[in-house]
């Protein structure tokens, strides 16, 4: 049987340089490739296109590679809760394409399916509509939005088998399965990877046809960025 | 004039039974905490979630469930976990019925501004302009006037839009307010104390009164 394992996360980013498109799952803090985020730290690589729904925070996530200067451009759909971010914004020292988020997963998920091209409303009469192609159907309007792709998607699951099927946990599943399949080399990482057979296949969110490389994550942290409880 | 709790308790009287509902951040997350409990609703949060629950008691924390504000949450019973593609196709395949959000301005045809100010730090639109595109019913939750005191129902918006022709309803601090088919804004309630003249004189867009206009009414 396929065997996708690699030892480390150090081992799975061996080979991502500079100026690549990286998507990096996750929604906020939640979901995303924790290992290989400190693994990438390490390589200070830059000039990196990011495709990932938001930029973390200033000490964690993303937040990390701005810091670093390791990142030419993001594309997001919100990018608001990180002061470095807005820092280098100002100082013309990083692009921004921000995406509705809809249209953010659609493209992705149009990336890993072979769809170039998609109709959708979202943006239809504001600035997201600029020099698109809009047009009709059925009496309403709608935009003609292309397919994204990466050289490297990084994702995060919760369990994962060495063939490269995976399960996610909670909201932390968000955008991993699309770019799981927009990646032309997709990294997973697991909290808990386990031997194929022990993985009912009933229950697999992403099939490891997606994934080329899996390993199992040293340790988590999994910040919380808002934590709101009730008494 | 009403609190931001009143804003959400009126609203929360637009809710119907059987309703699936994707509750914005601010004012409309305060909606959930008015629904009468006699009806059976489900809450949409846009990151993957449907059944979005209470918030977690200390011990019940868990960093893999989240909502849309990015604040700790439970699941319910009846709840169910997707992707963020699935969770647009729900929204744009008009599976969501009824959409509550936060806006900046709102003009007199239903075209909605809540993402960015010229000038400022922009942050992104997120999931706004999905769900204002497709939703069936759209309703607006702010105040009716700036901290400057500028009117924020106007002819047109001034600020770059986040939808066009979608908000039916608008309920205010004063008014709860519905955007005519071929546009203004239709004064359906005023708030307990508030006089049409003030709504009309803090109404920049085309304010429609149809005879006599009732107050809002609370249990």
């Amino acid at each position: 049987m396929i065997d996708k394992t690699v030892k480390s996360a150090e081992d799975a980013v061996a080979d991502i340089q500079d100026g690549v498109t990286l998507m990096m799952g996750g929604f906020g803090l939640s979901g995303i490739p924790e290992n290989c985020i400190a693994a990438l730290l390490k390589k200070q690589i830059r000039n990196l296109t990011i495709v990932s729904n938001n930029a973390g925070v200033d000490d964690f996530g993303i937040g990390l590679f701005l810091k670093q200067g390791m990142v030419k451009k993001m594309i997001s759909s919100y990018v608001g809760e990180n002061e470095e971010f807005e820092r280098q914004l100002l100082q013309g020292e990083l692009e921004v394409e921000l995406i509705p988020q809809g249209t953010l997963a659609e493209r992705i998920r149009a990336g890993g399916a072979g769809i170039p091209a998609f109709f959708t409303p979202a943006g239809v009469g504001t600035e997201v509509a600029e020099g698109k192609e809009i047009r009709e159907f059925n009496g309403k309007l709608y935009l003609l939005e292309h397919a994204l792709h990466a050289d490297f998607a990084l994702v995060k699951a919760w369990k994962g088998d060495t063939a490269g099927n995976l399960i996610f946990k909670g909201t932390a599943r968000n955008f991993n399965p699309m770019m799981a399949a927009a990646g032309k080399i997709t990294i997973a990482e697991v909290e808990e990877l386990v031997p194929v057979g022990s993985l009912d296949p009933n229950l697999i969110h992403t099939p490891g046809i997606y994934i080329q490389r899996i390993f199992q994550g040293d340790r988590y942290e999994k910040r919380i960025e808002q934590r709101t409880v009730s008494v | 004039m009403l609190t931001k709790e009143q804003i959400a308790k009126r609203i929360a009287q637009e809710v119907e039974n059987g309703q699936y509902i994707n509750l914005g951040i601010g004012i409309p997350t305060l909606v959930a905490n008015y629904i009468p409990a006699h009806l059976e609703v489900v809450l949409q949060s846009e990151n993957g979630l449907l059944g979005v629950g209470p918030f977690p008691k200390e011990t019940e924390v868990d960093p893999d469930l989240i909502n849309a504000g990015k604040q700790t949450i439970t699941m319910l019973p009846d709840s169910a976990i997707f992707d963020s593609a699935q969770s647009f196709a729900m929204i744009r395949g008009g599976h969501v019925h009824l959409t509550i959000l936060g806006a900046m301005e709102v003009s007199e045809k239903g075209d909605i501004a809540n993402w960015k100010i010229p000038g400022k730090m922009v942050k992104g639109m997120g999931g706004a302009m999905d769900l204002v595109a497709s939703a069936k019913n759209i309703i607006v939750a702010m105040q009716h006037c700036s901290k400057d005191g500028q009117s924020k129902l106007l002819p047109t918006c001034s600020l770059p839009l986040t939808g066009i022709r979608c908000v039916k309803k608008i309920v205010t601090d004063l008014a709860v307010l519905e955007i005519a088919p071929n546009g203004g804004f239709i004064l359906k309630e005023r708030a307990p104390q508030v006089s049409v003249a003030e709504i009309k004189s803090k109404t920049a867009g085309k304010l429609i009164v149809l005879g006599e206009v009732p107050e809002m009414q609370f249990n």
